[in-house]
């Protein structure tokens, strides 16, 4: 099986979120980058697959040379490839389409990507690239067991989950569930040598139109004080919730 | 012309958020000086639609389509938003219309864009405000391309009457291969979900074990009320992953947000952040969460939740 995982590089949790440039531009300045927490639990059920059943693994990211150490470190975590499509990534359609031509060329038979990136939380990218690609698609998928050309995916719904079967080839959006917290790796020194010596292929764009675009960027309007109520006084909470937020 | 609007039901009648987005549907209809139709699944009453600025209902009625599928839905819209030449069309933010969108965005070669939490701006270029960096910020976007899709986050701009009337006409879309197949569902029909909720009741590690939570289910039980945790409390296995809420689980975006026993860690708060109202009950008066509140009881909850279920018991018998 040849499995490639979308690796799309964000801001780590913590970051303060600011912008630059008339508030056009996310301030990356002193932000941390990581691998999008989706697409790290995706990752590492690609590394289970590739252990019990035998797989390659690639990862691709579509962003500039600055994407690299996450794919790097993708790569530590045990990833045997690693692609980036040399372009900015500037809305979805666009990334899906790379990502669309990716798979295409290198015959992939499952993606497996993230439900939503933490950063601009699309949550298109994958559904875009299996329509592109007419592949399958389950989204918020929670687990994924493959046999053969036939798969069998649990996938979150409101209020619950649902259990699907599909076939090869496949995309889903993974979260949480696919696997653990506790699977997930941290690089060890031996990955991080062997990953210098894995190959990290870039690729030049392919020409498209940016369906969408990016405009400028507003923070939220900053809260008023909190007002409290004593704990001997619930009454007074109860009114304040009917009288003045008039949500019960 | 008119702007479509994917209105989903459940079991034949319409979700909340059917009715929100039909609401933005007529906004944007407005501001457009068009007509809003509807496209309707298996759902029964489709003229209550009517009521929310629906103008015409694409009623849909086909088992093939009893059970939610991603590729079979999204085909009946874009054929739907083919036969209306819309150029606009509406879905919500549920965990389905999200499922259905990018592959209707690709179908009709369409620009989309998610969390949309306002009316357009303008709708000459197209600009929308949508929610982005986990609800800390907002971004202004733009959809440059003929057909648009705007997907709107739940609760952002609710419900809005409208004394018109909506006429229904059987529409029949072919159904391409279903590809993923359904075999089997397993949810609380007896819950409201996080998703649909206007009330969520969460608590933390704070509540010190799983066998705390009847106060917690009691709480929401009187307010009718989703429940849900934090992040810990779901990977301890007190509480089931589907109500691990924030950054890395599923956002809330209710009118009351309801914290007990939760610190406001930032990513906790990312993704409440959407919530109107917040209460948070804690012991500690520098817990953070307090910073992100509009109400707060600094107290121990073992105490503060029975005596609030209490009280609103005795509210409710008075409403
Ligand atoms: C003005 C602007 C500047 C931006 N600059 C950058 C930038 O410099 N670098 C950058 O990485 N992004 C950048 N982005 C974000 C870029 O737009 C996103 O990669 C793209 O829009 C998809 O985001 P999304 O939230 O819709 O993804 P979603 O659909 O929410 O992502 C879901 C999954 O798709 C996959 N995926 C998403 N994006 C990528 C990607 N780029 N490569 C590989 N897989 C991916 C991942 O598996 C991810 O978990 C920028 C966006 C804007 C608007
Ligand atoms: C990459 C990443 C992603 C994450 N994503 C999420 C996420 O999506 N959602 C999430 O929730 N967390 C997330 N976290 C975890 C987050 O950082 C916090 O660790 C977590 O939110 C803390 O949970 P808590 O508030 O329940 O527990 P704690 O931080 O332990 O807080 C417990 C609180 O309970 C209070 N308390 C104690 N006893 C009582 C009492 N008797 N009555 C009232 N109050 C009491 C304490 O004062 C304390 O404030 C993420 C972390 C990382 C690194």
């Amino acid at each position: 099986m040849k499995i490639l995982v979308c690796i799309s590089h964000v801001p780590d949790t913590t970051s303060k979120i600011n912008f630059t440039d008339g508030d056009t531009k996310f301030d990356t300045n002193g932000v941390q980058f990581v691998i999008n927490p989706n697409d790290e639990f995706g990752l590492t059920r690609a590394m289970w697959f590739k252990e019990k059943q035998g797989a390659t693994v690639s990862v691709v990211n579509v962003g500039g040379a600055e994407t690299e150490p996450t794919l790097r470190k993708a790569l530590a975590i045990g990833a045997d490839a690693a692609i980036r499509v040399n372009t900015p990534a500037t809305d979805a359609f666009s990334v899906a389409k790379q990502l669309a031509k990716v798979v295409k060329d290198g015959g992939y038979d499952l993606v497996i990507a993230g439900r939503e990136s933490i950063d601009y939380n699309g949550g298109m990218v994958p559904g875009m690239i299996a329509g592109l690609t007419e592949a399958n698609f389950v989204n918020n998928c929670i687990n994924l067991e493959v046999d053969g050309t036939s798969a069998k995916a649990i996938r979150e719904i409101d209020g619950g989950k649902e259990t699907v079967s599909t076939s090869l080839p496949l995309v889903i959006g993974g979260q949480k569930g696919l696997v653990e917290e506790s699977d997930l790796r941290i690089p060890n020194m031996r990955g991080i040598m062997m990953a210098r010596q894995k190959p990290l292929t870039v690729v030049e764009p392919i020409d498209v139109s940016a369906e969408t675009t990016s405009v400028s960027f507003e923070k939220p309007i900053p809260k008023g004080a909190v007002t409290l109520v004593s704990p001997d006084n619930l009454d007074e909470l109860v009114s304040l919730l009917h009288n003045e937020a008039k949500v019960i | 012309m008119s702007v479509l609007v994917y209105t989903e039901s459940e079991k034949g009648s319409f979700k909340k958020t059917a009715l929100e987005v039909a609401s933005y549907a007529k906004a944007i209809a407005n501001q457009l000086g068009t007509t809003v139709t509807a496209i309707a699944i298996n759902a029964d009453d489709v003229s209550t639609l009517g009521n929310y600025g629906v103008d015409k209902v694409l009623s849909v009625k086909n088992a093939q389509l009893d059970k939610f599928n991603a590729n079979a839905y999204a085909a009946a819209i874009k054929q739907a938003a083919e036969s209306e030449s819309s150029k606009v069309v509406v879905v919500s933010s549920s965990a389905d219309s999200k499922y259905l969108a990018p592959l209707l965005a690709v179908g009709l070669n369409a620009g989309y864009a998610s969390n949309v939490v306002e009316a357009p701006s303008n709708t000459s270029p197209f600009t929308v405000k949508r929610s982005a960096f986990t609800n800390k910020a907002f971004e202004i976007a733009q959809i440059n391309t003929d057909v648009k899709i705007v997907g709107v986050s739940n609760n952002s701009f609710g419900l809005v009457e409208n004394s018109g009337s909506a006429s229904a006409e059987d529409f029949s879309p072919s159904i391409p291969e279903l590809g993923v197949t359904v075999e089997s569902v397993d949810k609380a029909t007896d819950k409201v979900t996080i998703a649909d909720a206007e009330i969520v009741v969460s608590a933390g590690r704070g509540l010190k074990g799983p066998e705390n939570w009847g106060m917690i289910e009691e709480l929401a039980d009187v307010l009718g009320a989703a429940t849900a945790c934090s992040k810990p409390v779901s990977d301890l296995g007190w509480r089931p992953h589907s109500e691990h809420v924030g950054q890395t689980g599923k956002p809330v975006a209710s009118n009351l947000y309801i914290a007990i026993g939760i610190s406001g860690a930032i990513q906790h708060l990312a993704g409440i952040n959407a919530s109107k109202v917040k209460v948070v009950i804690n012991t500690d008066p520098e817990a953070p969460f307090f910073k992100a509140a509009d109400y707060g009881v600094v107290g121990d909850a073992f105490q503060v939740v029975p005596e609030l279920i209490e009280k609103l018991k005795a509210f409710k018998a008075q409403q």
